[in-house]
């Protein structure tokens, strides 16, 4: 494979969590040091830095292939400088045994990016019987989760988080009281009550978070809660960072940049899980962000077909895409003055990678040429119909937005290419 | 004047189109008590009665309001029909579509499912209560019923009491109350308050006495029967002790104040059934007689801005 070198470029490094001018050579799909190559990439001084690395990627296979493939995934992976997604379990069916997280190991190889995949927790995410997580790790489960299905009995849960545990598989929790949220839509507040609509208070969030970390702190687990979303919710975090539990936290790209406002007219785009939060809410999140109380933000790309959304609020499906507008969503947050790129991608690459024991969010030699060139600044007005997703439930349809994805490689590929507007795969 | 292509809600409305609204029905309740013929405005022009959720009251007032002026009404069992099959809101909206109604008054269990509606049709489409969004012929029918026993709908306190949080009524006439500036107070069991009440502009307390004080409008709201039973109060006989309506309570009202109620009534649960019959309190019946006259003049209302 032939060296590449990208001059000119302002080089993001989130382990350094610096930034600089510089050039960047990659040879047989790993970095090498600076030196000649035959080929050379002008930045002309645009951002480089390493891949997105998102965790908790819906692809609709097996079972639901008409919202989201695992080569159309890739496809809107590349094109939103995303070049390794985590996938999640909740398929139909769900991917609780070695045997269909092989299968969908197998499929995968149709996407164009890097793809690991998460199994649930316990038998079709019932809540009943753990799987065999033993068996799943060894298959290359990157982690286990039930994702939205919160395990109602504690017994079980502190029986699986032991058994993890001791094999030092990584759980990943939805921190929701079932009860509580059961039948909500959107946040509880004056939003939900003049629009009529049956609410949850952050407090749901904050009391499956706490309960987590309860059994976290007596099993031992290694723990990552998977959207923590409310100011409620980060003081049992803080404690739980504090007292040094194995505890990390992510959050959705759409808690830090929307509100429970932007559902409107009962825009059923605007319908996620949990649900969007006050503005108090989102700028403690965000501030939670830049502090480092929270890790990770995800795309929690959740692709809907049309007709699951044309309904009326409370019965439309809930979820969004996101992987292509991670990357100009998260430049709010750096244009907005909350943080520097160098620790957005801390969030966005970095942290997961290094979470999840993949390589990754890094730009030293010999980490893998998984790599994004964008422009900061590029202003755009998102169309939905544009988007690679076969689902286009996104929420910023209309919105005006900015940083554009120029170029993306994964080990050395070119597999996007803004100029042309070619994808591989 | 009116400009709405929907009445969806009192939400959009402009206090002078409420004004214009409750002028018009005024003329159609006089028309109606003296049993005088009124113009069929609405002759040639069909209107369709969609109920995703049955109310026989509702619905024949909306069919009597049609009738009278002489549109062709039909009434639609939605629950019977496609709906069961499988069709969605959108489809079975898009169907009646291309039969060209010219007005679909649409009642369905979920918020926001009447707006969804609108926009996918041609016709003027009225809401005739969606989920614990809006109803509002429900408040304009509440607000000629005030009007017309207080000789104005400003400056007056109104008491709306019992199960806010599940009551589009109480939305309704919130918003509608709200808009012609008067004082509203909430009065319920806390389980019964939508959060945030408190943010809404209005005083918000669980104690009858405290809320009806000196209130020149006492309006009581329907307990659904599913919500009596331990999950948000504990029994039927302790909400009638605390929140039900009676003389005694009552008296703590101004010395005139009327008392309503949308119906249908729980006789002994929200409300003392003699009081309920007092003529001289109660305005439940005439709420029902200006129920008709507004849905008349918010029929015509809506027909007039289809025609330009």
């Amino acid at each position: 494979m032939t060296a590449t070198l990208f001059t000119n470029a302002r080089l993001i490094d989130p382990v350094s969590g610096t930034e600089a001018t510089g050039d960047l050579r990659i040879e047989n799909g790993k970095i090498t040091p600076p030196g000649p190559a035959p080929d050379v990439i002008d930045c002309h001084g645009k951002c480089l830095a390493p891949g997105i690395v998102d965790v908790g990627v819906k692809v609709g296979e097996p079972g639901e292939r008409h919202k989201e493939s695992f080569r159309t995934a890739g496809q809107a992976a590349a094109r939103g400088g995303v070049t390794t997604i985590v996938c999640r379990p909740d398929t139909a069916p769900v991917i609780d045994s070695p045997e269909l997280l092989e299968h969908a190991r197998t499929r995968a190889s149709s996407a164009c990016v890097r793809v690991h995949q998460m199994a649930a927790l316990t038998r079709n995410r019932d809540g009943r019987e753990m799987v065999e997580i033993g068996f799943l790790r060894d298959a290359g489960a990157a982690a286990f989760t039930d994702g939205t299905h919160v395990t109602r009995d504690n017994k079980v849960l502190s029986r699986c988080l032991t058994y993890a545990g001791a094999l030092g598989a990584l759980v990943i929790g939805h921190p929701q009281d079932p009860g509580l949220s059961a039948g909500a839509s959107v946040t509880s507040g004056k939003f939900a009550s003049l629009r009529g609509l049956a609410g949850v208070s952050p407090v749901a969030e904050r009391m499956g978070l706490e309960r987590d970390l309860a059994l976290v702190e007596a099993t031992g687990a290694r723990y990552h809660a998977d959207q923590i979303t409310s100011a409620s919710s980060l003081p049992a975090l803080r404690r739980a960072r504090a007292i040094g539990l194995d505890v990390t936290a992510g959050t959705s790209i759409h808690h830090l940049t929307l509100n429970v406002l932007d559902v409107a007219d009962y825009r059923t785009f605007f319908k996620v899980t949990p649900p969007l939060r006050s503005e108090e809410d989102r700028i403690a999140t965000v501030e939670a962000l830049a502090e480092g109380t929270i890790d990770i933000i995800s795309s929690m790309h959740t692709p809907q077909d049309e007709e699951s959304k044309r309904l009326p609020f409370e019965e439309a499906a809930p979820g969004a895409v996101g992987l292509e507008t991670l990357l100009p969503a998260a430049m709010r947050l750096v244009h907005a003055g909350h943080l520097d790129l160098p620790h957005l991608w801390r969030a966005l690459s970095l942290s997961p990678a290094r979470r999840l024991g993949l390589e990754g969010g890094s730009l030293a030699t010999g980490a893998p040429a998984d790599l994004v060139l964008f422009d900061p600044d590029a202003p755009f007005v998102l169309d939905r119909w544009t988007l690679a997703s076969k689902a286009k439930n996104t929420p910023f349809d209309g919105a005006r937005m900015e940083g554009r994805v120029i170029g993306t490689w994964v080990g050395g590929n070119r597999i996007w290419d803004r100029e042309t507007a070619c994808s591989a795969g | 004047m009116f400009t709405q292509r929907h009445l969806l809600g009192i939400e959009p409305l402009h206090p002078t189109e409420i004004t214009a609204l409750l002028d018009r029905a005024e003329h159609y309740a006089e028309a109606g008590r003296r049993h005088e013929s009124v113009e069929p405005v609405l002759r040639g022009q069909t209107q369709v009665n969609m109920f995703f959720e049955n109310s026989t009251r509702t619905q024949a007032s909306f069919e009597i309001a049609g009738k009278r002026l002489g549109a062709d009404v039909m009434n639609m069992a939605m629950q019977a029909s496609s709906v069961k099959k499988g069709e969605t809101l959108i489809d079975t909206a898009l169907t009646l579509n291309a039969m060209r109604p010219d007005l679909l008054v649409v009642r369905h269990p979920h918020s926001g499912a009447v707006n969804l509606l609108a926009e996918k049709v041609n016709c003027a489409v009225l809401n005739a209560g969606d989920g614990r969004h809006e109803h509002p012929t429900q408040a304009l029918l509440d607000a000629l019923t005030i009007r017309r026993a207080k000789g104005r709908l400003h400056r007056l306190t109104v008491a709306i009491c019992g199960d806010i949080a599940h009551s589009r009524v109480a939305r309704s006439n919130l918003m509608l109350l709200g808009k012609m500036e008067n004082r509203l107070r909430l009065v319920g069991p806390p389980t019964l308050m939508p959060a945030g009440a408190a943010d809404l502009g209005v005083e918000v307390t669980d104690d009858m006495e405290e809320g009806l004080r000196g209130a020149d409008v006492v309006m009581m709201l329907r307990l659904q029967k599913e919500r009596m039973d331990g999950g948000f109060i504990p029994s039927e006989r302790e909400y009638y002790h605390r929140y039900g309506l009676d003389e005694i309570k009552l008296a703590h009202a101004a010395p005139d104040a009327i008392v309503m109620h949308p119906g249908p009534m729980n006789r002994g649960v929200e409300i003392d059934g003699t009081l309920a019959d007092d003529i001289n309190r109660s305005v439940i019946q005439e709420q029902v007689e200006m129920g008709v006259a507004v849905r008349m003049a918010a029929m015509e209302m809506l027909a007039a801005v289809r025609a330009g």
